[in-house]
C-alpha cells in the first residue's frame, strides 16, 4: 500500500503541480469562475499546438475578456491586443513571420460585437491565421450582458426578460457567416459541455492548425463555452443549459473544410 | 544616392524604405493616400509588405502586429482617420512598441491630438514636424530611429503641401547610430521553453516570472516612462534673427517655412523680428524658445488653427505677452490649401503685431 511516511524524511521527491500540468500551461491560479468552459477550450488549443510539434514556433494574439487571464499563464508567446482587434494584429504578425503558427483567442463580445469587421476582413483576405472564438453568448467579464450571439430568450442584465427579436434583434451565427467567404479554408464549431464534444473540438483545432501550417488560408474554430455566472444558473446546470439553449441555435459541427489533405486527415 | 526631383509623398515613401521600414498599412485619405501609393510601389521591391487596410482601425492593428515581431512598421492617416487610430496609439505606448505614424494633416487643427495624446490613459508620443521635403526625408528616418530607441510610437506631422510639392532631395539611408537589439520581439521561438515572451499593454511579465508585475503597478511604470522620454529625447527647433528681436514669431511645419521667409525679408528692411520654428512638437522645445526670447517684448504664434500650440508657448515663456496671428484657413475643397498662408498676408499680420507692441511701449 502506498502510505506516506511522516516519521522520517521522504524517500523520494514530492510530486509538484508542474508534474501534472499539461504542456504549455504555466500552473497557478486564474480568476475564472467554477464551471467556466474557457479553461477546457484554452487547454485544448495549446495541447493541439504541442501535439502538432508547433510548441517552439507559435504566437498567440489575445483579445480582452475573462480568457485574457490566460495570456500570462501560457508558455506560448503572447501579443495582447485591444478588445476587437486581435485578427488585425495577427495579420501583421503573420505577414512578418509567415513560418510561425499564429492564432487569436477572442470571446463573442470581443469578436462578434466590437471587432466583427476585423475577423470578416481577415477571413476574406484568406490570412493564414487561426481565429478561435470562445462563444458563451454573454459578456462574462462585465457580469452577464447581451452580446451579438446571445440566443433568443436568453436572460442577460441588458435583456432582463430574455432576448426578444423585436427589441434586441437576432443573434449572429458567426461561423456560418465566415464560411461564405472564399478566403476561409476551414470553419468549425465545437463545444466544451461534454467530454465527447471536447474531444471533437480538439480534432477541429488540430485540423485548423495543420491547415494553417500548409498555408491553406483562414481557419476558424468557434467553441461554445459555459458561463454559469453570466447565465445566472447553477454551476452544475451549465452544460445542459448550453446544449438546450446555445447549441440549438449555434449548431456544433464542421461547417466548411476545403478538403486539403493533412497528415491527420 | 544623389538629388532627385520628386513629389513629397513619394520622397517620404522612399525615405521610409531607406530607413528599413518593412511593413506599411494604410486606408486611403488625401493627402495620406499618396504616401500609401508610394509604399505600395516601393515596399514590395525590398521584400516588405504594404497592406491596403479595410479601415484605419485595422491599419494600425496590422502595424501593431508587425511591430511586435521587431519589424520596422508604419501607418498613418489624416484627421478623422487618425482619430480612429487613437486607441491603438495609446495602447502601443503602454505596450512599449515602436511605430511610425504619419499625420498628413490638412491643416494644423490636430496639434492637441498629436501632442497631448488623443487616446485614453497617461501617455505621450514623440512628434516631429518638418517644414520642407529636405527636412521631411531626414525626419521620417529619424522617426524610426527614435521609435526603436524609446520603444514608443513617433508621430510625423506632414501636410498637404509636403505631400504635393516637388523638391530635389536625397532619399538615401541615414545612419543615426547603433540601437539595442530587439530582444523583446516575438518570433515564436521562445514558446515552449518555460519562459515565453509577452508583449502586452497591460502587463509585461508572464505568471511564472521571478517578479511578476501586475496591471496597476504596470500603469504606474508606464506613466513614469513619459518623463524619461521627455527628458531623453532632444528637443529640436530652428531659430533665426532672434538677436535684438522685439517680436518672436513661432510657427511649425509649412507655416513655419512661410514665417521664416517673411521674417527674413522684414529683417532685411530693419524690422526687429525673429522666429522660432519648433521641429519636435513633443517634447516641446521650451528652453530653445526661452533663450530665443532674451531680447523680446512679445511673442506671436502663427498656426493654422484657432490656437493650440500657443498654449505650449505660454507654458514655456511665462513673462511675455503671447498673441495669435494665425487662424483656421481652408479652401473650398477643405483638403488643405490655406488661402491665408501667403507671404503677403503673413507679413501684414506680423507688421500689425509689431506696431501694437511698439505702440504699447511708447
Amino acid at each position: 500500500m502506498n502510505v506516506i511516511r511522516t516519521d522520517a524524511p521522504p524517500d523520494r521527491a514530492a510530486k509538484l503541480v508542474d508534474d501534472f500540468a499539461p504542456p504549455l500551461i504555466l500552473p497557478g491560479e486564474h480568476h475564472l469562475c467554477p464551471g467556466c468552459g474557457e479553461p477546457a477550450a484554452m487547454r485544448s488549443s495549446v495541447e493541439m499546438i504541442e501535439e502538432l510539434g508547433f510548441a517552439n514556433n507559435s504566437i498567440a494574439v489575445f483579445g480582452i475578456g475573462c480568457y485574457t487571464s490566460f495570456s500570462p499563464g501560457m508558455d506560448v508567446e503572447v501579443l495582447q491586443a485591444l478588445h476587437g482587434r486581435a485578427p488585425s494584429l495577427a495579420t501583421g504578425v503573420k505577414r512578418m513571420k509567415p513560418d510561425t503558427i499564429v492564432f487569436t483567442v477572442q470571446g463573442d463580445g470581443d469578436m462578434v460585437n466590437e471587432g466583427l469587421q476585423e475577423v470578416i476582413h481577415t477571413a476574406a483576405r484568406g490570412e493564414n491565421v487561426t481565429c478561435i472564438l470562445l462563444n458563451n453568448g454573454v459578456f462574462g467579464e462585465t457580469g452577464g450582458h447581451m452580446t451579438a450571439t446571445t440566443v433568443l430568450g436568453q436572460r442577460t442584465k441588458s435583456s432582463l426578460e430574455g432576448r426578444d427579436a423585436k427589441l434586441h434583434g437576432f443573434p449572429i451565427r458567426i461561423s456560418e457567416l465566415i464560411a461564405q467567404l472564399d478566403g476561409a479554408a476551414y470553419v468549425a464549431r465545437g463545444a466544451t459541455n461534454t467530454v465527447g464534444l471536447v474531444w471533437k473540438t480538439r480534432a477541429m483545432l488540430k485540423r485548423a492548425f495543420e491547415l494553417q501550417s500548409q498555408n491553406a488560408g483562414f481557419t476558424f474554430v468557434e467553441i461554445l463555452t459555459m458561463c454559469p455566472t453570466g447565465w445566472f444558473i447553477e454551476t452544475g446546470d451549465a452544460p445542459d443549459y448550453l446544449a438546450q439553449n446555445l447549441e440549438s441555435y449555434h449548431r456544433v459541427g464542421v461547417i466548411k473544410d476545403i478538403g486539403l489533405e493533412t497528415a491527420a486527415s | 544616392m544623389s538629388l532627385e526631383l520628386i513629389e513629397g509623398s513619394e520622397a517620404i515613401a522612399r525615405a521610409m524604405v531607406s530607413a528599413g521600414c518593412k511593413f506599411f498599412a494604410g486606408y486611403p485619405m488625401t493627402p495620406f493616400t499618396e504616401v500609401l501609393e508610394g509604399m505600395a510601389k516601393e515596399l514590395p521591391k525590398v521584400g516588405g509588405v504594404c497592406m491596403n487596410a479595410e479601415s484605419e482601425l485595422e491599419a494600425i492593428g496590422m502595424a501593431w502586429g508587425a511591430a511586435a515581431t521587431g519589424a520596422r512598421a508604419a501607418t498613418g492617416s489624416v484627421g478623422q482617420g487618425l482619430s480612429l487610430m487613437q486607441e491603438s496609439l495609446a495602447e502601443m505606448c503602454f505596450a512599449k512598441l515602436p511605430l511610425v505614424c504619419l499625420n498628413m494633416a490638412r491643416g494644423q487643427g490636430d496639434y492637441f491630438q498629436a501632442t497631448r495624446g488623443g487616446g485614453h490613459g497617461d501617455y505621450r508620443h514623440i512628434v516631429l514636424a518638418p517644414c520642407d521635403l529636405k527636412e521631411a526625408v531626414r525626419l521620417i528616418q529619424y522617426a524610426f530611429h527614435l521609435a526603436d530607441t524609446w520603444r514608443n510610437p513617433v508621430m510625423f506631422m506632414g501636410d498637404y503641401y509636403l505631400a504635393h510639392v516637388q523638391e530635389a532631395v536625397d532619399t538615401g539611408p541615414i545612419d543615426f547610430g547603433p540601437l539595442e537589439p530587439k530582444d523583446w520581439a516575438l518570433d515564436g521561438s521562445s514558446s515552449g521553453h518555460g519562459s515565453a515572451k509577452i508583449v502586452s499593454p497591460i502587463m509585461p511579465t508572464k505568471r511564472d516570472a521571478p517578479h511578476p508585475i501586475l496591471y496597476g503597478e504596470y500603469l504606474g511604470m508606464v506613466a513614469d516612462r513619459q518623463a524619461v522620454i521627455a527628458e531623453g529625447v532632444e528637443a529640436l527647433a530652428e531659430t533665426g534673427h532672434t538677436e535684438g528681436a522685439e517680436l518672436i514669431m513661432v510657427a511649425y511645419g509649412t507655416p513655419g517655412r512661410i514665417v521664416r521667409y517673411v521674417v527674413k525679408k522684414l529683417r532685411e528692411e530693419g524690422y526687429p523680428v525673429g522666429y522660432v520654428r519648433p521641429i519636435t512638437l513633443w517634447p516641446f522645445p521650451a528652453e530653445i524658445l526661452r533663450n530665443a526670447c532674451r531680447d523680446a517684448k512679445a511673442i506671436a504664434v502663427h498656426e493654422l488653427n484657432s490656437g493650440q500650440m500657443v498654449e505650449d508657448v505660454m507654458l514655456a515663456v511665462r513673462h511675455l505677452p503671447v498673441s495669435k496671428t494665425g487662424g483656421v484657413s481652408m479652401d473650398e475643397s477643405g483638403f488643405g490649401i490655406a488661402p491665408d498662408l501667403t507671404p503677403t498676408i503673413v507679413r501684414e499680420r506680423i507688421l500689425k503685431t509689431l506696431a501694437n507692441i511698439q505702440e504699447q511701449a511708447a
